[in-house]
Order: structure tokens, then C-alpha cells, then sequence
């Protein structure tokens, strides 16, 4: 077993993949702002430039839906764009590009193009940053067909997920929780596997709750199942990891052995990704539940600045309480 | 103190044509101009153009076609850039440019196809590469960049031609792509449609620049415009900018100066923004009797050469027409198959219950 600090961090992890898949794929290109000489203003394309030349590696003029727009027809071309938008907050000028276009290129043409891009961008707050860059809308692009939506959650799964990314023939949206970039460190060997796409991960076995997150909150959650293993209280924690499309089976399979669900996102409420796992247990496990499913979520409010943001964001404390609300139930 | 006011940079617009409305030169013609078949080529090309467009809108007027924006007036810019490019270059296209998709081997039928709602009219028997026609305005100018960049990488001296329209020019994507172009070096040619309107929004009311050409300008590389009713001058113009791009010299922009005739679509009504009198003074810009006109006092084009041409053009578009209406809608099931290359469990029970719902709702859909 490694010592903690001989792991990769999530940065780390990304940078090995980002290699791994231009060493074998000589079509992956790497394109955004600042991804040459700097290797990103988070660092995750470090040493690429030197590595793979600037053919390969592109710092592109600052302008997102140029990004995307020519991501996309470079992908159409045959080649593996992996394009950086630098933070999400930037990644509404690219939205039409994405929605318009990418998502559904093959769909147009009958599949004569296709659009194999992947578009990285950091994502969520707790990093006490400026303005416009702490942001959680994953849910939007998750409503639009045709987009793959992939979030990691730890240094072996954003290994592994980025490189299922690259390799997908079809367009992925690939969030990065910046908050956990450098939290941990992990032992992620360099073996070019990739993780399955579309598919949930279970971090913890339990029986008597689920709890479903994704991204950062992986933490406030792993915390709050910890607590509750303390109190006698066991949970199935999933990692969503693909929120779409969605492995609503393995959900549906947890809660028919739990009967009780929380979800757990850092954005918003309100048309929250957690929205779509609930209407989905409620049409198809209703008679599995034995409580309502509680969401804990951001506020339906705007992200606050660094000041007040710990208090937007679900705290293990908020996770706890629902937890314990729907195992109340009865 | 002397204050010194330097020059650091400065730009000029040329604009070429070679025939007046009449059809008369102006100026000694490009070399390609001596050669009567190829000056009957862009002819029969510009005529078929023409035929096509007024069956769509006969089409969609008595309810066999979807909405459809005609290109009348306009197909000297599509015929001219179209016939200058190579096959192995990639159009990426607005709608208008229905003449060099088909001078690039797309079909009538195709075209039908998609104004007429399926998809397949944008799966290309013939320029596999070329991309669909675009709707929302100037997203495709990006594109071009990318496929440039494709070409670059690749070293192959091909070139992306992009075309849109005088309201694509106020579109961000547009700036954007030009930017990128110019700072790459890539081999892509922009040409402008400049035909006066954004739908009811006329040019002079969309940019106080002078000319649509000078946008190349800040990114870096020269733009040009072009008489866009004169095929010779579109053809020779845009060739010479895919020559220089081809040789590694970068992007070049062509505003094509034309005027839209018809409608902007066939559910637009131009006569709520227009008047008659203006457009029909522009019908005396009418590309194709300009080059009919030459073509009789230089090549000896007879009536029955222009006979025999439309005769010809309305068979292929008869034929086509057939074809379209003969086409069977696709299954169900292709609502879902084309979203991925692998279908994703999640959206497997929804493409079922779609399938299973239609052979429900229709027992008897295969006879």
C-alpha cells in the first residue's frame, strides 16, 4: 500500500490520462486557453507542450464558442479534440455550439459526421473563488440529448473516466470538481484502463439508506454514511459519475433493497439534476420507498461569494439531517 | 513640441467584376472565360439552381415541402464559389447555397429531402465531408476553422469554405472563428452572401462599416468583395483566394454582393419591409441573363442551346422531385438511432416503447 502522499492527486490523475490517451491516440489534440506554456491555469495539462508539441497541444485565442465551434468540426474531420473551457462559468458562449451542434451532429447527417470532442471544464465551488467561477449547472447540459454529461468524483475514477471520455466516439461534457482537485490523493496506476461510462459507482454498502451524489459532495456524503455506520446505520453510497445518460437501474436496484433515498447535489434545486432521480423513483420504484426522497441541495439563489458560500453549499451537517429525517419515516 | 502622428496600419477594399448588368465585359475576362464549355457550365448550373428553387416553392405551396428558403437572384455566388473549389475541399454552408452543393455532387433529392423534413437530405451520397446546411446563423463559421485546422495538421492542401450571410457578419461566432483563422494561418475561405437583407433588416442597418469585406481586416488577413451576380467575377475571385490558401497563405474573406429576390423564406412575406419597385430594379441584376447575354455574343449561344438547357434542368428536377415524393418516411426507430453510435441503456425502453407504440398505432404502415 502507498504511502498517502506517493498517490496523484485528481489533477495528476487527468494530467496521466491527458498523456496516456495522446501517447496512444496520435488524433487526440488538446485545445483551450492557456493549456500550452502555462498547463492550465489548474495545471491538469502540465508538460503536455514539451511532450506532444504545439501542434497537439493549442493555446487557443480567448473566445469559448470559437473553442467548441472548432472542437467540433476538427472532430468531424477525424481527429480527438479534448477542448478546456477554464472554468463552467465561461461555458454559456459555447452553449450554442454545444446544444446546436455538437450533440447532434451524427444525429443530422445520419452519422456520415460525428463528433467525438471532449470539453473538460472545472466546475463547483469551495475554493473560495471569484466571481463566476464557483458555479454547478450541470443539470442544463444533462437535459440536452445527444451530450454525455460525466463528472469524477476521485483521482482513479477521473483517470479512468477521462480516458472512457476520449475514447467515446460521441461528444462528452467532463466536469471537474475543483474543489476536490488536490484534496486527496489516491494510488492510480498508469495501466491506460478505461472506467465504464454510463454506469453508477458504489463507494459504500449499506442496507438501510441510499445516498446518491456526484462530484465534490462525494465528500459530505462518504462523511455523513461514515457517521451514520457509527450510529448503526448502514448506506449504499452511489457516485451518479455519468449523469447522462443515467444508470437509473443500479438507483432503482439500491432503493428496492433500502426503501429510503437522499440525493445530494451542490447546485441548485430547482431543476437540479437531483430533480430527474427523483421523478424517476417515483415512477418506477414508488412501491420500493418506505419515506418521501429528500434532496439536499444548493439554495435556488445565486452562488454566493467566497464569503458566504460555505453556507450554500450542502455541509455533511444538511446531509446528516435528511438522512436522518428519512429513516425517521415510518 | 511636435507631436508625430504615425500610420501603423491601413487597409483598402478592392471590388472586382467583370461583366455589367448587360452581360458586356468591362475589363479582359480570366483566362477560364475562353473556354465556352465551361462558361455553359456554370450556366446549365446557375439554370438548374433556378429550377430547383422555383419547384421547392411550388412544392412547399401546395403542402409537399417544408419551409424553404429560396435563393433567387443569388446563384451566381453559390454556382461561381462552388465551381472554383476543388472535391477534395469541405463547403460548409448556410441554406442559400443550393448551386455548389449540387455542382459538389449533392442531389436535388437531397435537397428536397431535407427541406421536405428527413434527415437523410443531409447524408450526402456525394461530398461525404461537406457539412449539413446550418440554420442558426454563422455557428458554422467555427467549424470551418476546425476542419481547417484538420487540413493543417494533416498537411494536405485542401481548404474549408464557408459561407454565410450579411446578418451572419454581426454574429459573434463569426468574429470569433475569423479571429482564430487569421491567427493560425489556416486554409479557410469565408465568403460573405452580402443579398441586402437579414431577413426584413437591411444591410445598412445591421453595421455602419463600409464594407462587410473590411471584418477580415481586424483578424488579421484581406478580404475582398466580389460582384456577386457576375458568375465569372465570383468564380475567379474565390479561386484565386483557394489558390493562395491551398499554397499555405492563409484565409481570405469574399463579401459577394448579390440582392435576395424572393422572400426570405417561403413563410416570410417581403412586401411588409420592401417595395416592388426596388426589387424589380434589381431583377435587371439577374445573374443568369447576364451570363446568357455574353454567352451569345461571345460564344454564339443559340436559342436552342438555352431551350435545350432548360429542358434538360427541368427533367433533372422533375426526376428528383419523383424520387422525394416516392421516398418512404424512416422507421421509428430512427428518432433514436442516430443520437449515439451505441444506443445507451437508458435510452433503450424509450426507443421500444416508440417502436412498439407506432406498430400499434399504425398495423398496416407496411402494406
Amino acid at each position: 500500500m502507498m504511502a498517502e502522499q506517493d498517490g496523484l492527486t485528481m489533477v495528476q490523475a487527468l494530467n496521466a490520462a491527458l498523456a496516456r490517451a495522446m501517447s496512444e491516440d496520435a488524433r487526440v489534440l488538446v485545445l483551450g486557453e492557456d493549456v500550452g506554456v502555462d498547463g492550465g491555469v489548474f495545471r491538469v495539462t502540465e508538460g503536455l507542450l514539451d511532450r506532444f508539441g504545439a501542434d497537439r497541444v493549442r493555446d487557443t485565442p480567448l473566445a469559448e464558442s470559437a473553442i467548441a465551434g472548432l472542437s467540433i468540426g476538427v472532430a468531424a474531420q477525424g481527429f480527438r479534440p479534448v477542448a478546456e473551457m477554464q472554468f463552467m462559468g465561461f461555458i454559456y458562449s459555447a452553449v450554442d455550439q454545444l446544444v446546436s451542434h455538437a450533440s447532434r451532429l451524427r444525429w443530422r447527417t445520419r452519422g456520415r459526421l460525428t463528433c467525438p470532442l471532449v470539453v473538460r471544464a472545472p466546475y463547483g465551488g469551495g475554493i473560495r473563488a471569484i466571481e463566476h467561477h464557483s458555479e454547478s449547472t450541470e443539470a442544463m447540459f444533462a437535459h440536452v440529448p445527444g451530450l454525455r454529461v460525466v463528472i469524477p468524483s476521485s483521482p482513479a475514477r477521473a483517470y479512468g473516466l477521462l480516458l472512457a471520455a476520449i475514447h467515446d466516439p460521441d461528444p462528452v461534457l467532463f466536469l471537474e470538481p475543483k474543489r476536490i482537485y488536490r484534496a486527496g490523493r489516491e494510488d492510480v496506476p498508469d495501466s491506460g484502463a478505461a472506467a465504464p461510462l454510463d454506469s453508477c459507482f458504489q463507494l459504500r454498502d449499506g442496507d438501510d439508506l441510499t445516498l446518491v451524489t456526484w462530484g465534490a459532495m462525494i465528500v459530505e456524503t462518504l462523511a455523513a454514511a461514515e457517521q451514520l455506520a457509527a450510529e448503526g446505520v448502514t448506506a449504499d453510497v452511489l457516485d451518479v459519475a455519468t449523469l447522462s445518460p443515467l444508470d437509473m437501474t443500479t438507483i432503482l436496484r439500491s432503493v428496492e433493497k433500502t426503501g429510503r433515498c437522499v440525493i445530494v447535489h451542490e447546485a441548485a434545486l430547482t431543476g437540479g439534476f437531483g430533480a430527474e432521480i427523483a421523478a424517476r423513483l417515483a415512477e418506477h420504484g414508488l412501491l420500493s420507498l418506505r419515506a418521501p426522497v429528500k434532496r439536499v441541495t444548493g439554495y435556488d439563489t445565486v452562488m454566493p461569494l467566497p464569503r458566504l458560500e460555505h453556507l450554500y453549499m450542502p455541509s455533511t451537517e444538511r446531509v446528516l439531517a435528511a438522512a436522518r429525517e428519512v429513516l425517521a419515516f415510518s | 513640441m511636435v507631436v508625430v502622428v504615425t500610420t501603423v496600419a491601413s487597409f483598402e477594399i478592392e471590388n472586382t467584376g467583370y461583366l455589367d448588368a448587360s452581360g458586356r465585359p468591362t475589363r479582359p475576362l480570366p483566362a477560364f472565360a475562353d473556354d465556352r464549355d465551361e462558361l455553359v457550365s456554370l450556366y446549365r448550373a446557375m439554370v438548374l439552381t433556378r429550377t430547383f428553387d422555383a419547384k421547392a416553392v411550388a412544392l412547399q405551396r401546395t403542402g409537399r415541402l417544408g419551409t424553404y428558403p429560396a435563393c433567387l437572384g443569388q446563384e451566381a455566388v453559390a454556382v461561381g464559389l462552388g465551381a472554383a473549389m476543388s472535391p477534395e475541399d469541405v463547403l460548409l454552408p448556410y441554406a442559400r447555397e443550393q448551386g455548389a452543393q449540387f455542382l459538389r455532387g449533392v442531389t436535388p433529392t437531397e435537397l428536397f429531402l431535407y427541406w421536405g423534413g428527413d434527415e437523410r437530405g443531409s447524408d450526402f451520397s456525394g461530398p461525404r465531408e461537406d457539412f449539413p446546411i446550418c440554420v442558426p446563423v454563422a455557428s458554422q463559421v467555427p467549424h470551418a476553422v476546425g476542419v481547417a485546422l484538420a487540413f493543417q495538421l494533416r498537411g494536405e492542401p485542401r481548404v474549408a469554405v464557408c459561407v454565410s450571410g450579411d446578418g451572419g457578419t454581426s454574429k459573434g461566432d463569426f468574429y470569433e472563428a475569423l479571429n482564430v483563422a487569421g491567427a493560425w494561418r489556416l486554409p479557410a475561405v469565408f465568403v460573405v452572401t452580402n443579398n441586402q437583407w437579414a431577413i426584413s433588416v437591411p444591410r445598412s442597418a445591421q453595421t455602419a462599416a463600409a464594407t462587410l469585406a473590411q471584418k477580415a481586416v481586424a483578424a488579421g488577413f484581406a478580404g475582398e468583395q466580389v460582384d456577386g451576380n457576375d458568375v465569372i467575377a465570383v468564380r475567379d475571385v474565390v479561386g484565386r483566394a483557394l489558390a493562395r490558401a491551398r499554397g499555405g497563405a492563409g484565409p481570405h474573406l469574399v463579401e459577394a454582393i448579390t440582392y435576395r429576390l424572393s422572400d426570405h423564406t417561403t413563410a416570410d412575406n417581403a412586401s411588409r419591409y420592401r417595395d416592388d419597385e426596388s426589387v424589380g430594379r434589381h431583377w435587371r441584376e439577374d445573374p443568369i441573363a447576364r451570363l446568357r447575354a455574353y454567352l451569345t455574343a461571345a460564344h454564339g449561344w443559340t436559342k436552342d442551346d438555352e431551350e435545350a438547357t432548360l429542358a434538360s434542368c427541368a427533367k433533372d428536377v422533375e426526376r428528383a422531385v419523383e424520387e422525394y415524393l416516392a421516398t418512404p418516411p424512416q422507421p421509428p426507430e430512427a428518432v433514436f438511432d442516430y443520437m449515439y453510435e451505441r444506443l445507451p441503456a437508458d435510452l433503450r425502453g424509450q426507443r421500444t416503447a416508440a417502436t412498439e407504440a407506432r406498430a400499434a398505432a399504425v398495423p398496416s404502415d407496411d402494406g
